[in-house]
């Protein structure tokens, strides 16, 4: 167990390799109750929340989730999060590490409308992810929910294992499975009786290790790596989320200026040719000039071990098939850049 | 588990094992145990002097780096390269085929400030309480 955001967390339970290989094949279960889950009700929600994001909020459906970054005044990142919008409320869920920045520029800073009441139901709420191919094979008995009908990135309430809960089809590892929010006082009975059913479907327990390499492997940031109040979403490769038609937001003209300007400093994805792991804050070379550092290095098990890393590098040096050297403990390393993700599920 | 008597130990976790002027270093089963799965062993190369307490390569697990430290001083005349070919080596057979660096002593007295085994394995319990 390892102090964690303001919370004692188990790093592994089997150990990293045999957690990861169960949510790659089978099933993995996360505790996620460290997380930040803030609820917003009343009006203008959406709206308030588009004023404070890169990516669109009011015309999310009922029932979607999405993915979201909210920004400084200079484009970088708060902290990124997923709201879900469901029947009689909006959920916002943050980075535990964030959680007491979120809420204070959400509850003060923020410019919240005076028709908008949010409320921090992080200590009274539990979050379980289960996480892998046979997630529905496990849960399905476990509940009256069609979960083959929950569309990716979209959220239900329902009934599961006689408990309410919210049962979201997202998750932080690049394969199927669901996000349980729960009451607090319904975990500890929830967990113990995905425990007891989890063997039939190769269910482990999986702690923070293997869900960094996880996410890593499926190219996903990690705040404080590839996202922090100095890394734009641009400049983290989240484009695809940055909707810059969006009527007025924080950081949207300092957005707009750097992508005008391009040129900018920018998550790369690199593999490193040889056996040794390339860590965060390596040094990152090509020739003698010095390109940038690692943010997250790690051995992936799904690319049969080789050493996968992100690099926060010069925009020259960004493009796949870029070979660049990693230094690490005084020698350099070669390694290449490659597209992200390192891993995609077969769907 | 009780620690093998034939040898001493750090508080970092490196046993050795001194044989005339000979000795062999390794990490405990304690050490592998807390790391998990190692991945990449680095090892220094023959020939080189390694010094009591000071780092002489590095084991890493999936998660982190670990420096090995030189339980005494000598120069490197061995390195285990089945263990860095098959890191897991380390974490199956700690004490026998996870090998890591043979040494020739440069001054056996230097073992008095090593841990005994059972000095060793209070360390042990000390950290798992």
């Amino acid at each position: 167990m390892s102090p964690f955001g303001g919370f004692l967390m188990p790093i592994q339970y089997s150990g990293i390799i045999d957690e990861h290989r169960a949510v790659r094949t089978a099933v993995g279960m996360f505790d996620l109750s460290h997380m930040g889950q803030f609820v917003m009700t009343g009006d203008g929600v959406p709206e308030w929340l588009d004023t404070l994001t890169v990516n669109e909020v009011a015309t999310m459906r009922p029932g979607q989730a999405r993915y979201n970054v909210f920004t400084n005044e200079a484009g970088g990142a708060l902290d990124d999060t997923i709201i879900y919008r469901l029947p009689s409320h909006w959920l916002v869920v943050v980075n535990a590490s964030n959680s007491a920045k979120m809420w204070a520029w959400l509850g003060g800073g923020a410019g919240k409308p005076s028709g908008v009441s949010i409320d921090d139901r992080t200590p009274r709420s539990a979050l379980i992810a289960l996480q892998g191919p046979r997630s529905i094979e496990l849960l399905q008995p476990l509940t009256s929910v069609d979960l083959k009908s929950i569309k990716y990135y979209h959220a239900v309430e329902g009934v599961v294992d006689g408990v309410k809960a919210e049962i979201a089809r997202t998750g932080y590892t690049g394969e199927d499975g669901f996000e349980l929010f729960i009451a607090a006082s319904d975990a500890e009975r929830l967990w113990d009786k995905l425990s007891v059913e989890g063997p039939r479907v190769g269910l482990r327990p999986a702690g923070l290790g293997a869900r960094d390499v996880l996410r890593l492997e499926a190219g996903m940031p990690l705040y404080g790596h590839e996202l922090d109040e100095t890394i734009t979403p641009l400049q983290a490769g989240l484009d695809w989320a940055v909707k810059l038609d969006k009527p007025g937001f924080v950081g949207k003209q300092a957005l707009l200026d750097q992508r005008s300007r391009g040129g900018y400093d920018r998550i790369a994805g690199l593999i490193m040719d040889g056996r040794a792991p390339a860590r965060a804050g390596y040094r990152v070379f090509v020739g003698d000039l010095a390109a940038g550092e690692i943010r997250s290095g790690s051995p992936a098990p799904a690319l049969g071990g080789k050493n996968i890393a992100t690099a926060l590098v010069s925009s020259g040096v960004a493009a796949p098939g870029t070979q660049i050297e990693v230094e690490i403990r005084g020698q350099r390393h070669a390694a290449h850049v490659v597209a992200l993700p390192f891993y995609k599920r077969s769907r | 588990m009780a620690q093998p008597t034939d040898r001493f130990y750090t508080k970092e976790h490196e046993w050795v094992k001194i044989d005339g002027a000979r000795a062999v270093i390794g990490i405990t089963e304690h050490a592998q145990n807390a790391l998990g799965d190692i991945v990449y062993v680095e090892l220094p190369k023959i020939g080189a002097s390694v010094e009591q307490g000071k780092p002489i390569g590095v084991v890493e697990s999936v998660k982190a780096v670990s420096d090995i430290f030189a339980p005494i001083s000598g120069t490197v005349t061995e390195v285990n390269s089945s263990a860095v070919d098959d890191p897991a080596k380390v974490n199956g057979d700690p004490f026998g085929d996870g090998w890591l660096v043979k040494i020739d002593v440069a001054d056996a007295g230097q073992s008095k400030q090593l841990l005994d085994a059972a000095a060793y394995d209070a360390v042990v319990q000390a950290e798992s309480h």
